[in-house]
């Protein structure tokens, strides 16, 4: 043993022998994690929030957040000598004479797009594969959370450049603030610290962007991940998975190494955007003047939604007593989103009373098929939201295909009241109809190719049964896997409750009875690495 | 009505021009020949002369059917009288005249003409009726201009219906205020002079000539000059392009390499 060893070795046992930490980093270390892509999707978000973090903070050192005005005296030519706010002769600095100021601008606001986006993709895979199920509750309200504060992160930068289009943005903001009933003016003047475009707001935006909102997010995603972690994560079912283990790879090495190395994808992805693909090209815009706007304006993709909405809406103001209730502006951009996410935030508790009227614990995801109404619902969602995102970029669809403004947004509005539902019962329909063929497959087996005479004359095709570990993945009934493992497990699936009025005709098939249930619940998860492939189902980790 | 005959009328109107014509060309040279003011100015109106009448020919076999034998307008197009040259530069230089038929608002097309016969028609045009008229036939005299006025003017005028990188928008009920990308200074002046479809038009007590100078220049230098700094443009359409590249590249690809990472146990 080398001297170097030695020493570690010695510094590793009085660490450990003061704090006791060794079990707990070796307990960590052999965490097993399934195996799936998409339980992958929210580590995108993750990534690409750490590396708004370290780009954010490349700014910081530069940007200056001040309304008090300047002469630009920079690089940029058509600027040169033209009146602006110290925050925006600031970000000009960082794009044209700050080394390497350009693309770290470019890459965080690449980051900020993915981040969000990234976010809205984990939230539907969460959703359609009904992960948010209990006991994961709390962790979805968290991810609302997060989705929320993302969003509100994203607006808060994209104010601060305090170029054309920021503050026209920010202009809208308070006009949005001021349509609320009673508090809205209070508010929008305690916010601005006084008319619009007030003295304050970019000092506010700016520690918003830079230090509370991003708290606020570190500590959601602390506990987002520690729940994660306590309540380990959800599966698919399958050989040997029941709801009271995880089957997968352990922490270290196999899913630390895949984590790592899909950390320098994203940022990848994200420093070859940035490179290549210009983003908000500030010096374009020019200085904010309250007296200019351009075509195009647009808020960023994520609140391109409120944008559509408000467009859309029809023209609803009304005039009581002195007071003018703006509802053409309320109710698009305050109200709406408003139930949205709260709708979206209770829908948890909302399925499991109204819709499965199952309210047992579920450590095994769902394919979406199996749960029609889920499916549908969340289709129709999205029909919803695409609409409305759709109508924030009505202009420049316009212009680009060669078609009248006003056709557009009277298509959008009627697709945005039918759209969902005819969304909901297309994908329904479909939903059961992808259950059926599951149920020919299982049945019959898959086609062989093979054709057989019958001695009648008469020509088939020979079937073969499915391969088990298949057969598994459309029945997802623990039960199977017992059978086959030889392991202990429980259903814990109930498909008629969960598939509720669309269970399939043939229940004793799907449903086998007679099987006890245990509450997932009351069970300790047992984790099983793949590492390991004898690794029977319930036997304790090593 | 019978074919011959309508040939037959327009030829005998033809005859009737050429002979108004030939008595004015007559006067105008009798005119440089004796009266006017000596130096360089002096075969200017002969050349001038020289342009309408040239003008008129170009005028009579591509515009006529349309505009009229006397400008005077008809079922197929406005009067043109009193529109003056800058609206002809600007109809005839994108492309947008002659117009091809059945299109709510005249689209830019390539260009039929040379700028010497575009400018031989607008000064046929002009000399009927009168109207504004480009203060330089030259696009580098056009365009020098302040470029930070004309930055400022351009987002204060302009980028409300054009972008604010000259990438055109959408109006309302299919109109559109086209992208600034192909417009010669003199389009860009003549543009601001005449007014054309729903943009307005900016006389010189809008916008003086110094500043309309400023506004060109700028157009120009974005649309031509600029080196933006950062890649690929994305159209410039703002955050919309930007979005769509988010989602369309960036999260396509992060969840490709999703897959591709869950696919290696
Ligand atoms: C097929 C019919 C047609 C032909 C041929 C045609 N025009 Fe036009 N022109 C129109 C119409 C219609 C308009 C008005 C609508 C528009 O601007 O789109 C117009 C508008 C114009 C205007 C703008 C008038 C204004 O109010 O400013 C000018 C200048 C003009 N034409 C010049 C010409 C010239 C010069 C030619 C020949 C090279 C020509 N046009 C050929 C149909 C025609
Ligand atoms: C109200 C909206 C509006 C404003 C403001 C406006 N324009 Fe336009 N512009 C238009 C429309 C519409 C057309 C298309 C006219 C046509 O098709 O005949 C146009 C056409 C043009 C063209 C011709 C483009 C081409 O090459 O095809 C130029 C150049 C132009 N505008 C420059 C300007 C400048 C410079 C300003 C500011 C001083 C300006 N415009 C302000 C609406 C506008
Ligand atoms: C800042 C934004 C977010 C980050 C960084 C983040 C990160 C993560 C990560 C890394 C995981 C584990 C891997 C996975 O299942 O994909 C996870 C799981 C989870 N997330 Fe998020 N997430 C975010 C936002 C959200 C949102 C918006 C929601 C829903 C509204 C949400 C709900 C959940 C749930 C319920 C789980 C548990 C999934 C399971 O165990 O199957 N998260 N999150």
């Amino acid at each position: 043993m080398s001297v170097v060893q030695k020493g570690a070795d010695g510094l590793g046992r009085g660490i450990d022998d003061r704090l006791g930490s060794s079990n707990f980093v070796r307990r960590s270390l052999n965490k097993v994690f399934p195996d799936h892509w998409s339980f992958m999707l929210g580590e995108i978000a993750l990534y690409s929030f750490i590396i708004l973090l370290l780009t954010g903070t490349y700014l910081a050192l530069f940007y200056t957040p001040s309304l008090s005005e300047v002469v630009y005296d920079g690089s940029y030519i058509p600027l040169k000598g033209v009146t602006m706010s110290e925050a925006y002769a600031s970000t000009l600095h960082i794009s044209f004479d700050v080394r390497g100021g350009l693309i770290m601008r470019q890459i965080h606001h690449w980051a900020a797009l993915l981040f969000v986006a990234s976010i809205a993709v984990h939230l539907m895979r969460v959703f359609f594969t009904g992960a948010f199920r209990k006991p994961r509750e709390i962790n979805w309200v968290i991810g609302v959370g997060l989705l929320v504060m993302a969003i509100l992160e994203g607006f808060a930068g994209y104010s601060l450049p305090d170029d054309l289009l920021s503050g026209t943005g920010a202009r809208i903001a308070s006009g949005i603030m001021l349509s609320i009933p009673v508090v809205g003016s209070w508010a929008a003047f305690l916010l601005l610290g006084g008319e619009y475009p007030g003295t304050e707001l970019l000092d506010r935006l700016y520690i918003a962007h830079v230090f509370i909102v991003p708290l606020a997010i570190l500590g959601l995603i602390t506990v987002h991940m520690m729940m994660i972690w306590y309540q380990k994560h959800t599966q698919f079912p399958g050989p040997g998975r029941t709801e009271h283990n995880v089957v997968g790879s352990r922490l270290y090495p196999v899913y630390a190494a895949k984590a790592g190395g899909f950390f320098f994808l994203v940022f990848g992805v994200l420093a070859l955007l940035g490179g290549l693909a210009q983003i908000n090209p500030v010096w374009l815009y020019g200085p904010y003047d309250a007296s200019q706007v351009s075509a195009g304006s647009q808020p960023d993709w994520y609140i391109g939604f409120l944008d559509g909405s408000t467009r859309l809406m029809p023209n609803w103001e009304f005039y009581l007593g002195g007071y003018t209730l703006s509802l053409n502006v309320l109710l698009p951009t305050v109200v709406m989103p408003g139930l949205i996410f709260t709708a979206m935030a209770l829908y948890p508790w909302i399925e499991a009373h109204f819709i499965t009227k199952d309210k047992r614990a579920h450590n095994l995801l769902d394919r979406p098929r199996d749960v029609p109404t889920r499916t549908a619902i969340g289709v129709a969602s999205l029909t919803f939201y695409i609409v409305l995102l759709i109508g924030g970029g009505n202009d420049v669809i316009a212009s680009i295909f060669n078609i009248s403004i006003n056709q557009i947004s009277w298509v959008l509005r009627i697709l945005c009241i039918v759209g969902p539902p005819i969304a909901f019962v297309i994908t329904k329909r479909i939903c059961l109809s992808l259950q059926k063929s599951d149920e020919h497959l299982l049945h019959h087996g898959i086609e062989s190719g093979t054709i057989r005479r019958l001695p009648t004359g008469e020509f088939v095709e020979e079937t073969v049964p499915l391969p088990a570990q298949y057969r598994l993945n459309l029945t997802r009934v623990a039960g199977d896997h017992e059978a086959i493992e030889g392991g202990h497990g429980d259903p814990g699936y109930d498909l008629e409750a969960v598939g509720h009025a669309e269970a399939p005709r043939s229940k004793g098939f799907f449903r086998p009875k007679g099987v006890s249930r245990v509450d997932p619940e009351q069970a300790e998860r047992t984790e099983v690495g793949a590492l390991e492939p004898s690794g029977k189902p319930g036997s304790p980790p090593q | 009505m019978n074919s011959t005959a309508t040939v037959r009328k327009r030829r005998k109107q033809l005859s009737s021009y050429a002979v108004v014509l030939l008595a004015l060309s007559l006067v105008g040279t009798l005119y440089t020949a004796f009266g006017a003011p000596e130096g360089q100015a002096q075969d200017a109106p002969a050349n001038q002369s020289m342009a309408v009448k040239e003008g008129r020919e170009l005028y009579l076999t591509g515009c006529s059917t349309c505009h009229g034998l006397n400008l005077e307008g008809g079922s197929g197009g406005p009067s043109l009288i009193g529109v003056g040259a800058s609206s002809v530069v600007f109809q005839m230089e994108s492309g947008r005249m002659p117009l091809a038929a059945g299109t709510q608002q005249a689209p830019r097309k390539p260009v039929k003409y040379e700028i010497s016969e575009i400018d031989q028609i607008a000064a046929y045009i002009q000399a009927n009726g009168g109207g504004p008229e480009l203060p330089s036939a030259d696009n580098a005299d056009l365009a020098d201009g302040d470029l930070q006025l004309g930055g400022a003017l351009f987002r204060t005028n302009c980028a409300s219906c054009h972008n604010f990188a000259g990438s055109g928008g959408a109006l309302t009920y299919g109109k559109y205020a086209p992208e600034l990308k192909s417009a010669s200074a003199r389009v860009i002046y003549a543009a601001m002079q005449s007014g054309p479809e729903s943009m307005p038009r900016y006389g010189d007590n809008q916008l003086t000539p110094e500043e309309k100078r400023a506004i060109t220049r700028y157009v120009r230098y974005l649309t031509q000059e600029a080196d933006n700094p950062g890649g690929a443009g994305l159209g410039r359409y703002g955050p919309i392009s930007e979005g769509l590249v988010a989602w369309v590249v960036g999260i396509t690809a992060l969840v490709g390499l999703t897959l591709w990472i869950g696919a290696r146990a």
